[in-house]
């Protein structure tokens, strides 16, 4: 009942996509990000009065260690007609994801110890350069528009993270990071460059949420 | 004590030999303890038949004497010290190794100093640069020339390099680069293609078969208002800069604005938009311009273009989805020309026409170009797949540019052919 799709042409690719962006606000952080190595597999079911149903093969390389590689399973549904509800999407992951606690830990300890908060802008800048301090920022950014991207996708988007626009620290009484970001996602089937802003509360061990404005 | 150095020396004065090179030669460095050491040393330096050179010259017992050691000189001088229990190490073990070093270090260094005077391949460049370069290029080769198709909105000149070894209006292939301004690995490697194209005329096989038999011309920033744009600017801007009537926005798509299927599907006709499709087709003069030249031309066998980023080979059509009359040889040729690319880094390029691969998109190039006789036309978008986008670091340049040629020379190659 699953029409088998080639993994090159768009359908798939933008499933895929979707599943890459939502597995990235869940297990991403600032001393870690996943990205696409391979689409291996994808078939795709109509239901009728329920949407589009994508199951997917993937296989994923650790961004910081192109030799990491994890394979993932994913369901994603598009849901028929509703605009305001997003895909719902099931992941499985096989493989272990390296260990980051002590680049978190030490991430956490520096901007905690920063008398000013950070703020920075254009990153990447034009020329793709990201100084070494700011990567786990751009990492944490990458979280961010993974929940961005999961909330806002349908079969006629393929939303990736061009640029962080402009990030600001801001310190609170409890024990998360927040950062509050302008992100400028690009919208590959509109070719739209579309800014959003959003709010990331991140913790070492209790990980990862996102306040969308 | 002096008698002892006078005998074992004089043995010397025929060995020692006009030498050219330092081959063999040691320079030892002295430690004198007191001043009947450095008395020693003093003789020493006096024998000139040994043609010692002193560096530093025995002055001081708190000083260290420095002294060249012509090859044949070093195991008698060396045992003289040792007999006498004057401390030494060896602070150069063969000094023509030293010079040899050092003459590959400066050569090196001028290289550099040469290639840095001239054009970085390696990195991102402002339209200036990028226009002195083809005129470099055009000075420096006989069979490159820079050619004026037209102009832009904002009256930038639209220049085209001119690859030809002779013959009169050989058949030819098309390459452009940078119609989305934004796509800057895409002006990069065309100018790294271009260098690479002009200096392997002559020593690389295919290259000078293929300008033998064809030209080549290349237009390597068909986009020039957009991409001073991102320069001065916006770095995302991806249309031209013209004013659209009874809009506040400006540009169009130069991608949407050709006349294939103009005004269908995968085209906005909203000026805001970045995918608009512009007044009409042909509007935009950077597109005009290159369609009246390759009219006019009327003999070229190749249309080939280069966007980022997605990593994708792509053929016709976009604005619709049905196959064109040559699918089978393009998709195995594209094959083929990913296949290559995939051979230098491992980088993967998905193949098949624009409507499968990326989306229906109306008035693109290459839909126009094969719809007008030039059934090799291909689209490329290069690295990355989203990591860095459109702002790829300029250390991938080269690797991009490299593999990117395989692949463009797999299909220059059947072209040919």
């Amino acid at each position: 009942r699953a029409m088998e799709l080639p993994p090159g042409h768009f359908p798939a690719a933008r499933a895929a996509a979707l599943a890459v962006g939502y597995l990235r606000y869940l297990r991403g952080g600032p001393g870690c990000a996943l990205q696409l190595r391979e689409l291996r597999r994808a078939r795709r079911q109509d239901i009728d009065d329920v949407g589009h149903k994508y199951y997917l093969e993937l296989e994923l390389e650790d961004v910081l260690d192109k030799d990491r590689t994890v394979s993932c399973t994913a369901e994603v549904l598009y849901h028929l007609g509703s605009k305001s509800s997003a895909p719902d999407v099931q992941l499985t992951v096989q493989g272990e994801l390296r260990s980051t606690e002590e680049a978190d830990k030490e991430f956490y300890n520096r901007i905690r110890s920063l008398e000013k908060e950070l703020v920075a802008e254009n990153i990447p800048d034009s020329h793709g350069n990201v100084p070494p301090e700011l990567e786990p920022i751009h990492l944490l950014a990458w979280v961010a528009s993974g929940y961005l991207i999961w909330q806002n996708s349908t079969e006629n988007t393929n939303f990736h993270l061009a640029q962080v626009k402009h990030v600001k620290q801001v310190k609170r009484n409890d024990e998360d990071l927040q950062f509050d970001f302008v992100v400028l996602l690009h919208e590959m089937v509109s070719q739209e460059l579309l800014p959003w802003e959003v709010t990331l509360l991140w913790h070492p061990q209790r990980g990862t949420r996102v306040a969308q404005s | 004590a002096n008698m002892k150095l006078i005998l074992i020396f004089s043995a010397l004065i025929g060995a020692s030999l006009c030498l050219e090179t330092f081959v063999g030669h040691q320079v030892l460095r002295i430690k004198t303890k007191n001043e009947e050491e450095v008395k020693q040393l003093q003789l020493l330096e006096s024998l000139e038949h040994l043609q010692l050179d002193f560096w530093i010259n025995p002055s001081a017992p708190a000083l260290p004497v420095d002294v060249r050691i012509p090859a044949a000189s070093v195991q008698s001088v060396k045992a003289f010290l040792e007999s006498q229990g004057i401390q030494y190490s060896i602070l150069i073990e063969d000094l023509q190794d030293v010079l040899d070093k050092e003459r590959q270090d400066m050569i090196e260094s001028a290289q550099r100093q040469r290639s840095s005077s001239s054009f970085d391949f390696g990195s991102y460049h402002t339209l200036e640069d990028i226009n002195a370069e083809l005129d470099h290029l055009a000075s420096e080769y006989s069979f490159v020339e820079k050619i004026q198709i037209g102009e832009s909105y904002e009256k930038r000149p639209l220049y085209v390099l001119k690859f030809s070894t002779g013959g009169s209006n050989r058949p030819a292939i098309w390459l452009d680069a940078g119609i989305h301004s934004r796509e800057w690995v895409t002006q990069a490697s065309a100018l790294w293609i271009a260098n690479k194209i002009a200096s392997d005329y002559g020593t690389d096989e295919f290259v000078t078969s293929l300008l033998d038999k064809m030209d080549l011309f290349l237009l390597p920033v068909a986009n020039p208002d957009g991409f001073v744009y991102t320069h001065t600017s916006n770095r995302m801007w991806r249309k031209t800069r013209s004013k659209i009537p009874g809009s506040v926005c400006v540009g169009v798509d130069p991608n949407r604005n050709w006349d294939a299927g103009f005004g269908g599907p995968g085209a906005s006709n909203w000026p805001c938009s970045d995918s608009y499709h512009g007044p009409s087709a042909n509007s935009e003069v950077e597109v005009k311009s290159v369609v009246d030249f390759i009219k006019n031309h009327g003999n070229f066998k190749a249309f080939l273009t280069l966007h980022s980023y997605s990593q994708l080979l792509m053929y016709p059509y976009g604005y619709k989805c049905t196959r064109p009359d040559d699918y089978a040889e393009l998709e195995s040729l594209g094959r083929a020309a990913a296949s290559s690319i995939r051979s230098l880094y491992g980088t993967t390029f998905q193949v098949g026409t624009i409507c499968n691969t990326i989306y229906q998109a109306s008035g693109g190039s290459i839909d126009w170009s094969y719809d007008n006789g030039i059934k090799y036309s291909f689209a490329f978008e290069l690295r990355d797949t989203g990591r860095y986008g459109f702002l790829l670091p300029a250390n991938q340049i080269l690797p991009a540019a490299k593999e990117t040629w395989l692949g463009l020379k797999k299909i220059m190659e059947h072209v040919k052919n």
